[in-house]
């Protein structure tokens, strides 16, 4: 590295006016408390600005909720879409019966299942085509089968899918749940 | 390592710019009366980084403001800590700033060629109270609302000519709302925050130019800032910090009730540093139209001279002056702050004063409870006021409390669980208590549950007694006339209705001595000739008839006895249809157009007192013997919603948190 005709501390020594002794025992204490009091008001904001790490609330929390019937699934395989309605806290708001985020539905031989609609690449919502009887990410134009395995694109895993329950014979109960995008695991998010 | 600081030097000269803060010389050496500057400096750098935080989770507007504020104080880890440091750091900055003020001019530092230096710190002062008011308003809750900022944006409207044209620019319009909040929030958060930083960068630069004005008693040898001042400077930085988190971990930093233009409220004052000016305004001279002296010219003129005191100090007697004006000013401010205090705490009107200020705390600490409990659906305030316990009792006492009581007391009663001991009691009733502390209470309005219901005796009566040991109090409003009506506490309640069907207690004025009805069928043909000769075979079917009965009421409170009772009920029943004979006079389980007395189906239930409540006079009720009750629901003296509060508070039909 280059020198240089000047130094930091020789440039602070030179504006120092002789003061006979050095007191290096205030000179700490100086620094100690300066740095001390300069603190606390930092730890309280880095503190509580690191709430939302600590803190485990919101959406999708992994409950099953009931979605529709076994009726409401089209016969013939495709895919339907279907709200997930629960409530919601957002901060200091609590929201009843309020859309958090929505689901594929689709019967593969007679069995129900069910998909994240979000793309995992980046969370785009991912589209199902009829024509082509695919689901297709119009972010990135990743595309995926109907049972959720990726064909090509960015994305990288195949679409989330999600547990799913028949309850009393007809309701179609699933585990809602979203997952971090742009992983090659499935990761909750929480 | 030095070359890579020799390269930060060579680019930017920091080392150089430090060492000019650091080596500033002292003349006549380091003194402790130097430190003010530095405290206030240091006080505004710990409002800079706690008010930043403190936005990252703050939101400004009417439905969200005492929300997220609410949010920071009570569910944000460490939130209690960042807002207790700003709102107390924003308490003392005002003394800080005055002492530093009062130094200077003791001192004759203001004289020339300091003018300027002087000039920006009366116009920091001036900026850091517009901080501290403007911050005032942002939590949004009542005291904000209406003791500082209703209020203070009022006194715009005095200034002539333009001032209630400034009143409109202030709030955003003619009514307070979000408009209120986001310029106030944009000037504290803001324009404030910039001209404050510009200001005491002007001081810090004049102050260098014209160094530290030597004071004339104690010179010594010259001394260098670092370490010997800035020593002394973050001692007293130190301090300040030390008090500011001893407020916190004592007091933390208060939120009340969310504000509601709707609900007065009569203990509005404003923050403890402007009570001599709300004193001051309070003599007759300013009354009318000369409170416009008052609140504008007189405080003006003080500014004014304030302004020109560095020319009148020129002279000796010039500064001799200014320090009296200064000290008698101060000696004002503090006797009209004790007198505000001394009236509020002691004065004629101190019971409504005390009272507002416990109603006050109590919707604070309900509301708080309701948020965490419940959640926020739409906004804190409407929590409060579709709460039942809150509304259902303040509704009762408008309306009903002119013959009914309930627990002896007109349903506005606090309970003050911590009250304590006797001692700790005559405490919170002493002046100095009253002075300081913002729950103290007032001797004329406390009375003690004594051993029954019936007994009341006056805080001050027990207090002679000098008894020791803990016990509960409740503050209520004692009523002057004997109670017409039946006392409502645990309506419906298997003991209220055992004590309705003993005689002795149905004529009482806990429930029917001061009506018609203790002349009526019930009292004279069944009480009295059939009651009080019961054998105790017949004394234990009125037993189960009164948990049967009760039983209708579905009382939340009875939930588990009800459901465990359940033969004692149905045997209750059987005593009503048959042995008893109860349905000779009341309709049960079906119409009876012959009944006299009231239908006793679904007695104290949801919808009976509602039926009850919205007309006495149907043909459940008592269609030909109603006595003096009024038809609420069908005149409209109350509405649907409010009636259903009411019956919901006398049935304990509400939330409470877990304990």
């Amino acid at each position: 590295m280059e020198s240089f005709d000047t130094d930091l501390g020789e440039s602070i020594a030179q504006a120092q006016k002789p003061t006979g002794e050095r007191r290096g025992f205030i000179k700490f204490l100086c620094a100690f408390i300066g740095t001390l009091i300069s603190v606390v008001p930092f730890g309280a904001g880095v503190w509580s600005y690191l709430s939302p790490l600590v803190r485990r609330e919101g959406e999708g929390g992994g409950d099953f909720i009931k979605v529709t019937t076994l009726d409401a699934i089209p016969a013939d395989g495709s895919p339907a879409k279907f709200s997930i309605v629960t409530d919601k806290v957002d901060a200091w708001n609590r929201h009843n019966d309020v859309n958090i985020g929505s689901v594929y539905l689709l019967l593969v031989d007679g069995e129900p299942r069910a998909l994240h609609t979000s793309c995992p690449h980046l969370g785009c919502f991912v589209d199902y085509r009829r024509g082509k009887k695919d689901f297709y990410c119009p972010c990135h134009n990743s595309r995926f089968r109907l049972d959720g395995d990726r064909v090509d694109g960015v994305s990288p895993r195949a679409m989330d899918a999600l547990q799913i329950e028949v309850r009393n014979k007809a309701e179609v109960w699933v585990q809602f749940q979203n997952f971090q995008s742009g992983r090659g695991r499935k990761v909750p998010v929480s | 390592m030095k070359s890579l600081l020799g390269w930060i030097e060579d680019r930017t000269g920091i080392g150089r710019l430090v060492g000019v803060l650091l080596y500033e010389n002292i003349p006549g050496g380091s003194r402790w009366r130097y430190v003010w500057g530095s405290t206030v400096a240091f006080a505004l750098f710990v409002q800079v980084v706690t008010g930043l935080f403190l936005w990252m989770g703050y939101s400004a507007s009417s439905g969200d403001a005492w929300e997220s504020v609410n949010y920071i104080q009570n569910e944000m880890s460490g939130g209690w800590l960042l807002r207790g440091i700003h709102h107390w750091t924003a308490h003392l900055m005002p003394v800080l700033l005055l002492l530093h003020l009062m130094q200077i001019v003791i001192d004759g530092a203001y004289k020339a060629p300091r003018e300027v230096n002087y000039w920006l710190c009366v116009f920091l002062f001036l900026l850091v109270v517009a901080q501290v008011l403007s911050g005032y308003l942002l939590p949004w809750d009542q005291k904000a609302f209406w003791g500082s900022t209703k209020v203070a944006t009022n006194f715009l409207t005095l200034i002539p000519f333009i001032g209630p044209g400034l009143q409109k620019l202030a709030i955003g319009g003619v009514e307070y709302g979000h408009l209120t909040l986001t310029r106030f929030f944009a000037l504290h958060a803001g324009v404030l925050p910039v001209l404050v930083v510009l200001t005491v960068a002007g001081r810090a630069w004049l102050n260098r130019r014209h160094g530290i004005n030597p004071t004339e008693d104690g010179l010594g040898p010259d001394a260098c800032r670092w370490p010997d001042q800035l020593f002394k400077d973050v001692v007293a930085c130190l301090a300040l910090m030390a008090t500011v988190l001893a407020f916190v971990w004592h007091y933390g930093a208060k939120l009340g009730a969310p504000a509601d233009s709707f609900e007065p409220f009569s203990a509005a004052r404003p923050d403890w540093f402007f009570l001599f000016l709300f004193q001051f305004l309070k003599l007759p001279i300013f009354a009318g139209e000369n409170e416009v002296w008052g609140a504008i010219y007189i405080p003006t003129l003080f500014l004014g001279l304030l302004f020109l005191m560095p020319f009148l100090g020129r002279w000796n007697v010039g500064h001799m002056f200014n320090v009296f004006v200064l000290f008698v000013f101060l000696g004002g401010a503090g006797a009209f702050t004790y007198l505000a205090k001394q009236e509020d705490y002691v004065g004629p009107n101190s019971t409504g004063y005390l009272k507002a200020v416990l109603r006050h705390e109590q919707d604070a600490s309900r509301v708080k409870a309701l948020a965490k409990g419940i959640g926020i659906e739409s906004t804190a305030l409407s929590l409060l006021k579709n709460d039942p316990k809150t509304q259902g009792a303040r509704l009762f006492a408008q309306h009903c409390a002119s013959c009914h009581r309930y627990d002896g007391h007109d349903g506005l009663a606090v309970e003050l669980p911590k009250a304590g001991t006797f001692n700790k009691l005559k405490h919170r009733t002493g002046l100095r208590s009253r002075f300081f502390s913002g729950d103290a209470v007032h001797p004329d309005w406390l009375a003690r549950k004594a051993g029954t219901q019936d007994e009341w005796q006056t805080v001050r009566s027990l207090l002679r007694a000098k008894a020791e040991g803990p016990f509960d109090i409740i503050a209520a409003a004692k009523s002057e006339e004997a109670p017409e009506a039946p006392d409502l506490r645990g309506f419906a309640s298997r003991r209220w209705l055992r004590d309705l069907l003993n005689p002795d207690r149905y004529v009482s004025t806990r429930y029917f001595g001061g009506t018609a009805h203790k002349d009526g069928d019930m009292y004279k043909k069944f009480l009295i000739r059939k009651v009080r000769k019961y054998e105790a075979t017949e004394m234990k079917m009125l037993d189960a008839i009164a948990v049967a009965l009760s039983a209708q009421a579905k009382l939340p409170s009875q939930a588990v006895a009800d459901q465990t009772d359940g033969a004692l009920i149905r045997q209750g029943v059987r005593y009503m249809m048959d042995d008893i004979g109860c349905i000779d006079c009341h309709a049960f389980g079906k119409p009876d157009p012959d009944a006299d007395g009231p239908d006793l189906t679904g007695y104290g239930s949801r919808k009976w007192i509602i039926d009850f409540i919205n007309n006495p006079e149907h043909e459940r009720f008592y269609p030909d013997n109603n006595d003096r009750m009024q038809a609420f629901g069908v005149k409209k003296i109350l509405t649907d919603d409010e009636i259903g509060l009411i019956a919901d508070w006398l049935r304990g039909d509400y939330f409470e948190p877990a304990r």
